[in-house]
């Protein structure tokens, strides 16, 4: 198996993302197909035939998600694109957007026509201010052609699209939160159940995907269902894209099959090891999934089942590489500074308990550790995710657990030693 | 009632700061995403203080009391948005403010080390600004660009792969071109 190129073809073209140069690869054709040949009931069917998955994190299957909301409802529904992209590790959707714009509008126009929804919002964070204007440039172009806007293709459909720009706030990507900021509110998760699809933005009903979501669409109805369903495996269906960073000797993000052999995409395809060196681990969905072990990797296939069988998540699909060199526990630390960071604080156990984690990692890390610290750490992991409104509890607590838990010699030798972690001249990071 | 009337006469009396024109276009542009209604008008807040920070530099009392009579809402709202989103400045920066990040991958690719090299070359701490107002330096979270770490945000654009001696050339370039 080599790379397949479904979302990512022609995307190293001159021009791709104009819709002048998108259409000359065929694109808009599944739009035209989708509205002029196909019913919403039918598109459904499609999409559920499909298998394709959320790529935002969690993997519910799209086209369930689809069948919750009630096309004949009155009032106005809304669809949002999530290109909040902050999970530490992931770089897909935003080349995706900058170089492709085209294939996002097309995916979601497809996706809103199936469930009569009124109007989209591309939820894009703040720091992606290239991003930001290639979309607004893809989306003044599809209106210019009717793709957007009123009876889109003379169908008798209306849908507008615009995009939003975010403002720094890593919660804002749980898609409770980015509504309320959407509603220019606090990023604040919702507690659900209501869910979206019943009370999302403005309190109507609502459906989000993530860009690279939205971009497997139209090559589903131009191909069908099952094409894109064989792609991948019998449970994950379609291609995954993969942005691998780190200690590799190829970084880049990477467009696979689903249920591709890990070996081969990171031997052959990203080229292994950097310089040579031997593995030391791997982050294999971005920085709230589990870190594997060298040993665990073997066998691992590339889709949700495989990567949940050894304990970790396919996530974003955000791989980050570690050689021999690295040092986990200052791995561990940098990843719970960020939890520490970004949590929104609304939940005690989430707010303290993120700072209590930071505490810990740090105080092991500047060589203050306590013998009693990686036992403190697997008590209080006890508490926090089961008594939070949203996965941020989680997406620390896990992660941190699989560090102490697969580094535990690395993390007391820290303690034995009380070494400084930290080279001089580095407080800017106490 | 009392107290009512005498915030909003202060507020009319320190309301130092308004949109120009193409503040205002940009503002009015936004304005046709959302609903009109009071939820609708609420969700300009967010890109209200965009505008403002573009065109002010930061987000002072002015902007969040201009900002919460555009979109009808109150200015303790307004200050309760700005100061949960981190991209929001509360004070002046630099001309340039250097955003490394220092998340996983770009620590390993030794993102943090050019941040605090270049923090000693600056002859600033984190979060500080040169003294010619030129350059301020702080740490980030994942820029999304891990495939080309370090990364470097300068006001909105990125810079990848950075090492100590691209972003010298990088800061030397700005400042000429300042
Ligand atoms: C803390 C947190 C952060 C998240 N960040 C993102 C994100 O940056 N992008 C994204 O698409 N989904 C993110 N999600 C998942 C969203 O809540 C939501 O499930 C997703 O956007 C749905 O899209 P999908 O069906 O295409 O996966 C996050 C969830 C949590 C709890
Ligand atoms: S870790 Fe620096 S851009 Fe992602």
């Amino acid at each position: 198996m080599a790379e397949k190129k479904v979302i990512l073809d022609h995307i190293n073209d001159e021009g791709e993302q104009t819709l002048e140069v998108y259409q000359g690869h065929g694109g808009y054709k599944a739009l035209e197909k989708a509205i002029k040949q196909m019913t919403p009931a039918q598109i459904l069917e499609e999409v559920k035939i499909s298998n394709l998955r959320g790529r935002g994190g969690a993997g519910f299957p799209a086209g369930v998600k689809w069948g919750f909301i009630k096309r004949e409802a009155l009032g106005p529904k809304y669809l949002i694109c999530n290109a909040d992209e902050g999970e530490p590790g992931t770089f897909k959707d935003r080349r995706v957007m900058t170089v492709k714009p085209h294939i996002v509008i097309e995916g979601i126009i497809i996706a809103a026509y199936c469930m009569g929804l009124d109007a989209g919002y591309i939820y894009i964070r703040g720091e992606f201010f290239e991003p930001y204007q290639a979309m607004d440039k893809a989306i003044d172009e599809a209106y210019a052609k009717g793709y957007l806007g009123k009876n889109i293709l003379g169908s008798g459909f209306n849908f507008d699209l615009y995009t939003y720009l975010g403002a720094g706030a890593y919660i804002c990507g749980d898609e409770t939160a980015l509504m309320n900021s959407l509603e220019g509110k606090r990023g604040m998760p919702r507690l659900k159940p209501p869910f979206p699809a019943q009370f999302g933005l403005y309190g109507k009903p609502t459906t989000v995907h993530n860009v690279e979501t939205f971009s497997a669409v139209p090559s589903i109805i131009a191909n069908g269902g099952k094409w894109y369903s064989d792609l991948g495996t019998s449970k994950s269906g379609g291609t995954k894209l993969f942005g691998i960073s780190g200690h590799v000797e190829r970084p880049g993000v990477y467009e696979l099959n689903l249920g591709t052999p890990w070996k081969e995409f990171f031997e052959d395809i990203a080229g292994g090891v950097r310089g040579g060196k031997k593995l030391k681990a791997v982050i294999p969905g971005g920085s709230s999934t589990p870190v594997l072990l060298p040993h665990e990797l073997e066998g691992m296939l590339l889709d949700y089942e495989s990567i949940a069988s050894r304990g970790s998540m396919l996530g974003t699909g955000a791989v980050i590489v570690f050689d021999e060199t690295t040092d986990m526990v200052k791995v561990a630390w940098r990843a719970m500074k960020f939890y520490a960071h970004e949590s929104c604080g609304q939940c005690t156990p989430c707010r303290e308990g993120c700072d209590w984690f930071y505490d810990i990692f740090n105080r092991i890390y500047k060589g203050e550790g306590r013998e009693e610290d990686l036992d403190k750490i697997e008590n209080l992991s006890k508490f926090i995710g089961p008594n939070t409104i949203c996965a941020f509890g989680d997406a620390f607590v896990t992660p941190a657990l699989a560090f102490i838990r697969k580094f535990r010699s690395d993390f007391l030798e820290y303690i034995k030693k009380g070494k400084y972690g930290l080279k001089s001249g580095e407080t800017s990071h106490a | 009632m009392d107290n009512m009337t005498n915030r909003t006469n202060e507020k009319t009396k320190t309301m130092n700061f308004s949109f120009n024109e193409s503040s205002m276009n940009e503002f009015r542009r936004w304005e046709k995403k959302f609903p009109e209604d009071p939820a609708g008008r609420r969700s300009l807040v967010i890109p209200a203080l965009w505008i403002s920070q573009w065109q002010h530099g930061y987000i002072s009392r002015d902007v969040i009391n201009y900002v919460a009579e555009i979109t009808q809402t109150e200015p303790l709202h307004v200050w309760g948005v700005a100061t949960f989103y981190t991209l929001f400045k509360k004070e002046k920066t630099g001309k340039f403010l250097l955003q490394f990040c220092t998340n996983i991958t770009c620590s390993l690719m030794g993102g943090d080390q050019v941040f605090v090299n270049t923090c000693k070359k600056l002859g600033v701490k984190a979060g500080e600004t040169t003294r010619d107002g030129m350059f301020t330096a702080v740490e980030v979270e994942c820029l999304g660009a891990c495939g080309e770490s370090p990364t470097l945000q300068v006001n909105e654009k990125y810079y990848t792969h950075m090492t100590d001696d691209e972003v010298e050339k990088l800061v030397a370039d700005l400042r000429k071109m300042a």
